[in-house]
């Protein structure tokens, strides 16, 4: 049996009421949109915050429109299972709503949330443990420790970045919608990260996520998300990454993303990547060259850790499967991709 | 502690309850409701699975006062649903479940139930990917799953006499 720490709960009706109860008390609070990761968290004693800010009444940050431009806006309170089954975001953003999808299970993604997902906690196999557990390990620089268990001597927690959603995110250039005691702030997602695995993003936890902001897609832009794992379902990605292609009116590719996760604190870009594929043609020796190319750079610039499950090794060598398979299945307007 | 207005299983129950309890906890040790299981009690086994208007959810992550005003329904409400509606004896999936030996230590049953209730709600003829999809976050470790997929399309095709 795993206990939550004591709390208070509070059900704010507006995200302004929201930010001020996140703030109006001295000890910490935390925001509470699906629960399914902060509450394990909680359950293990990462965080044992004083006050619960459950967002569940706040209408703002619920449901998908699109505005005369095509430019979607999706509530932080959506749940990945909205997302996978939307017909409108299926159709403009392939790669979320495939990235959504593959998240966990289904009663998971009917309670996790698409804002929850891109602000997920950081991930190792020496933190996400009980307390017990930790406790007789001594604890680690992520909590509670000094001693890194994953580099030796290593003065930077290098925890990993595990949410399927976050890389889809970045190749549509997502923008996020945050409330802060100042106002609103809107930034770039790819703006979000930081590389320190014990908080990767540049907000404080105090500032709320409201909404997501994902710009029209080229017309004809096709994207994917492959997603290595252990299990056909419940499983954080082993290595996860996200395609967008835009095309050109003859066929070829225009313009390219690409997107990995599971490797370090941050969703990781691979910019020169994307840049071999663009004026290639699907379909033809140019793009198909330009993949292998694509997936052995792919191969040298993402370097799995033994940070979370999965042999590290093994992963690696799934880092140019993976690519290939996931920029192959882009071309075709098809995906996911997972092996179960 | 705070008081909670909860619908269980078309029931309104007034329970008091210390606020960072989770429904789980509620169910179980307020409501004496203790079909629905803790089994890993972190979201990855489904052994506490409830429907929340109808959406299949893990009771042990879901903080009880977050779901005032919901409709829950756990694997007790079942016959008393089915028989309100006019039916005899079980409820169709759990007799599909019977008739199939679809458990063995029967500890993940109440959660295999209620997402393959939840499931057919939806899709009353779904496919086996289909049935395999919607069971994916409910773990057993006795049967293999089989004869669980083979109660939900016998409940699907209503051939249970």
């Amino acid at each position: 049996m795993l206990r939550l720490p004591k709390f208070e709960v509070k059900n704010p009706a507006t995200v302004e009421e929201a930010v001020a109860m996140m703030m109006e008390i001295h000890g910490e609070a935390r925001f509470l949109a699906g629960g399914t990761d902060l509450n394990p968290n909680m359950k293990h004693g990462l965080f044992t915050p004083e006050r619960i800010v459950a967002l569940g009444g706040i209408e703002e940050m619920f449901g998908v429109g699109f505005d005369e431009s095509g430019n979607a806006r999706i509530g932080a309170m959506v749940t990945l299972a909205q997302v996978e089954q939307h017909p409108d975001l299926r159709r403009a953003f392939p790669a979320l709503c495939q990235a959504a999808k593959l998240v966990s299970s289904p009663q998971l993604r009917n309670m996790g949330t698409l804002g929850g997902n891109v602000m997920l906690d950081t991930r190792c196999q020496w933190y996400n443990q009980t307390y017990f557990w930790r406790n007789a390990l001594g604890y680690c620089l992520k909590k509670d420790g000094s001693k890194c268990h994953v580099i030796e001597g290593g003065s930077k927690c290098v925890a990993a970045a595990s949410n399927d959603t976050a890389p889809a995110l970045m190749t549509l250039n997502a923008e996020l919608e945050f409330a802060t005691t100042s106002g609103r702030v809107r930034m770039p997602l790819a703006d979000l990260w930081q590389a320190d695995g014990i908080w990767n993003k540049k907000i404080p936890h105090t500032d709320l996520l409201v909404a997501l902001h994902v710009p029209k897609p080229a017309a004809g832009s096709r994207g994917a998300y492959g997603k290595l794992r252990d299990r056909g379902s419940i499983d954080f990605p082993l290595f996860g990454i996200a395609v967008r292609l835009d095309f050109a009116a003859d066929g070829s590719i225009s313009d390219a993303a690409l997107c990995a996760v599971a490797l370090q604190a941050r969703p990781w870009p691979l910019k020169k990547a994307a840049e071999l594929l663009i004026g290639t043609h699907p379909g033809q020796a140019s793009f198909n060259d330009a993949v292998e190319k694509v997936a052995m750079l792919a191969a040298k610039q993402c370097r799995p850790m033994p940070n979370i499950p999965g042999d590290h090794e093994y992963r690696h060598l799934m880092v140019p499967v993976y690519t290939r398979r996931t920029l192959h299945a882009a071309a075709a307007g098809e995906g996911p991709v997972h092996h179960i | 502690m705070r008081v909670l207005r909860l619908h269980v299983n078309g029931d309104c129950a007034e329970v008091a309850a210390p606020e960072h309890w989770t429904l789980l906890e509620v169910l179980r040790y307020k409501l004496g409701l203790t079909g629905s299981k803790q089994g890993c009690d972190k979201g990855d086994c489904g052994a506490c699975t409830v429907l929340i208007d109808g959406v299949p959810t893990l009771a042990c992550l879901s903080l009880a006062a977050t779901v005032e005003g919901k409709q829950i329904t756990t694997i007790e409400g079942l016959v008393p649903a089915h028989r309100a509606a006019g039916g005899e004896g079980v409820d169709p999936v759990q007799n599909a479940f019977d008739k199939t030996g679809a458990l063995q230590c029967g500890f993940c049953q109440p959660g295999m139930i209620l997402s393959a209730k939840a499931l057919l709600a939806k899709n009353p003829n779904p496919s086996l990917k289909e049935i395999q999809e919607s069971l994916a976050g409910n773990l057993c470790r006795c049967t293999g799953y089989t004869q669980i997929y083979e109660a939900v399309v016998l409940a699907a095709k209503g051939d249970l006499a």
